[in-house]
């Protein structure tokens, strides 16, 4: 059965950028076990005749013309943008300082 | 100070092995995804949607010429081409995505298991090609603050998302193993067939100085002889020809002298500085590299027809070598003659320039002995030297119609080079064309004569060899601006 320690879930939040406390893992990691063994329950359900899916429907090769749509403008793109400058989205510093 | 060892040094002590990933912008009008369109150096944010942006509701859908494109490149490359084949997200915090991850493809590429033949000293490599696999580019980012513009040091960035799913092709090779001191050639060489490869598909710009083609470098040491993969780094920004090279061997000196000093190879990204042609240190590869990849839920797998692919298969055009081999015929290239035009990276402006006019020696002879020469004086690729094939073909034009010879060519190129215009208006400009008034020329011809009457004298007696001195101080009197044929033609009438 699947099981996540308490180490994984500390390193997916890490991945993801969620900081949790001590508290909060170890509050979280049992739950997230949990949930992860009632999904689990559905390969037991499936036949060996019911191959694994990653969509719900079963479509293949859906494509577009390489046809040019309208684009935004650039003030439209850049409405919702919390800071701009020279026409570009202003994001914070992306290196930290020990990098 | 980074310690270097010489680059014979340490191939004498260490076998290379590369692997070369190349990053490809496909030429399609649209984005991978959205209908956006993906001309180069638009205003910033002006080819932008909510697909592209990310923005919550926003759906994907693939541009059916992309895939095309991504086919006909793996069947060049001799590549299997998936029966089925999905995209993945691969998510990663970094803001030139604003998806906060790159559509991308992860364990089923579109196409895999192929190989390209690439010519070194006429001699043929073949590299194993892993896969070719479909992906979007990412935004541009400027560094503001800090000194450098660099991502160090910089208070913020400012971002432009017009390139952000822009389709890519990323075609990864197996290592390249037993080139030996050969291996930064072959890395070169291998970029550049490429590179002719996909133009002649026309699936990409392939422009490596606007970044429409780019090529990352991976290279670890091995001790000679031990057939074993040593630690490797990873160098991207490697953004030329010259630079896949140049960076290759930089690798080479710095690993070689690490390890021969005792040390070991931290596998890290580095990156490749064009000016001062040195890699720095740039990301510890470590568990931070955990990308999550999970099949994307909002594009449908691509299940290519064995028809579709076969079709695809019947369209390439010809393979390059056959390319080559039937051009050299045409030509009446040597084989020498031949691999120096490939070694200079010439077939195609060859090819551009006879086809404006020029004969094939004459191309030949402007392009691989004087411009390459003033490429590399220059430190740039051929291709990028500011002369289009069409004005080397109005250049030897002018020689062949006699209005001017090699040696005022050369002055012709000179003033193209430095942006004075056409290369007639050069001419003019420069007041380079040849005399051929008979009456100057005379009067050049007497100087000459009273200068040196005993040369004179000996072609009077029958020593037409003489005649060189002479010619030689007349073309000299006319500042080179004279047909030698014509002056030599005049001087032994004058003395017979």
């Amino acid at each position: 059965m699947p099981e996540i320690t308490r180490d994984e879930v500390a390193h997916l939040a890490t991945l993801a950028r969620i900081d949790l406390s001590d508290a909060e893992l170890d509050h979280l990691a049992p739950q997230l076990s949990v949930i992860l063994e009632s999904v689990a329950s559905i390969t037991g359900v499936a036949g060996d005749d019911v191959p694994p899916t990653s969509h719900a429907i079963p479509l293949t090769n859906v494509f577009r013309d390489d046809v040019v749509t309208p684009s935004l403008t650039a003030e439209q793109a850049l409405a919702m943008a919390p800071a701009s400058e020279q026409q570009r989205f202003l994001v914070p510093r992306i290196l930290g300082d020990e990098q | 100070m980074t310690d270097l060892m010489s680059y014979d040094d340490a191939m004498a002590a260490f076998d290379p092995a590369m692997g070369l990933e190349v990053h490809v912008e496909l030429n399609t009008a649209t984005k991978m995804f959205c209908g956006c369109p993906t001309e180069f150096g638009a205003e910033p944010n002006t080819q932008t949607c909510p697909t592209c942006l990310g923005l919550p509701g926003s759906l994907p859908v693939v541009n059916g010429k992309a895939i095309e494109s991504a086919m006909r490149i793996g069947l060049a490359l001799n590549c299997e081409i998936a029966e089925w084949c999905r995209f993945a997200r691969k998510n990663y915090f970094y803001p030139d995505m604003p998806k906060n991850f790159q559509t991308s493809q992860y364990d089923e590429p579109i196409a895999f298991d192929g190989y390209l033949d690439v010519e070194v000293d006429g001699e043929i490599f073949r590299v194993d090609i892993e896969r070719a696999h479909m992906e979007e580019d990412t935004g541009k980012s400027l560094h503001v603050g800090g000194s450098t513009g660099r991502i160090q040091g910089a208070d913020y960035s400012l971002v432009d998302y017009n390139r952000a799913g822009i389709p890519l092709i990323e075609i990864v090779t197996r290592p390249i193993m037993g080139a030996g001191e050969k291996a930064p050639a072959v890395a070169k060489a291998y970029v550049a067939t490429l590179r002719d490869l996909l133009l002649g598909l026309d699936v990409s710009d392939v422009r490596m100085e606007q970044g429409s083609m780019r090529c990352d470098v991976n290279l670890s040491l091995s001790p000679k002889g031990a057939g074993t993969l040593g630690t490797r780094t990873e160098t991207k920004n490697v953004n030329s020809l010259r630079s896949v090279e140049r960076a290759a061997r930089y690798e080479v000196s710095r690993q070689a002298a690490l390890l021969a000093a005792g040390g070991s190879i931290l596998q890290e990204t580095r990156h490749w500085h064009e000016d001062t042609g040195v890699t720095t240190a740039g990301r510890e590869k470590s568990d931070a590299d955990d990308y999550r990849y999970f099949p994307e839920p909002d594009l449908v797998p691509v299940a290519p027809s064995r028809e579709w692919v076969a079709e695809l298969k019947a369209g390439l055009p010809e393979p390059l070598r056959d390319k080559r081999a039937r051009l050299q015929g045409d030509w009446g290239f040597t084989d020498l003659e031949m691999r120096d035009v490939v070694a200079s990276d010439a077939v195609g402006l060859i090819e551009e320039t006879i086809a404006a006019g020029s004969s094939p020696q004459a191309a030949r002879k402007w392009w691989v002995a004087e411009l390459t020469r003033r490429a590399n004086e220059d430190g740039v690729e051929l291709t990028e030297l500011p002369i289009t094939p069409e004005q080397v073909a109005r250049i030897q034009a002018l020689v062949d119609e006699g209005a001017i010879n090699d040696k005022l060519a050369r002055q012709v190129f000179d003033g193209v080079l430095a942006g004075e215009g056409e290369p007639d208006a050069v001419v003019a400009a420069r007041g380079l064309a040849v005399v051929s008034d008979d009456g100057a020329l005379g009067e050049a011809i007497d100087r000459a004569i009273a200068a040196n009457p005993d040369v004179a004298d000996k072609i009077r007696e029958g020593k037409v060899a003489a005649a060189g001195a002479l010619i030689g101080a007349v073309m000299k009197d006319m500042r080179g601006q004279a047909d030698a044929g014509r002056v030599r033609e005049l001087v032994l009438e004058k003395l017979s």
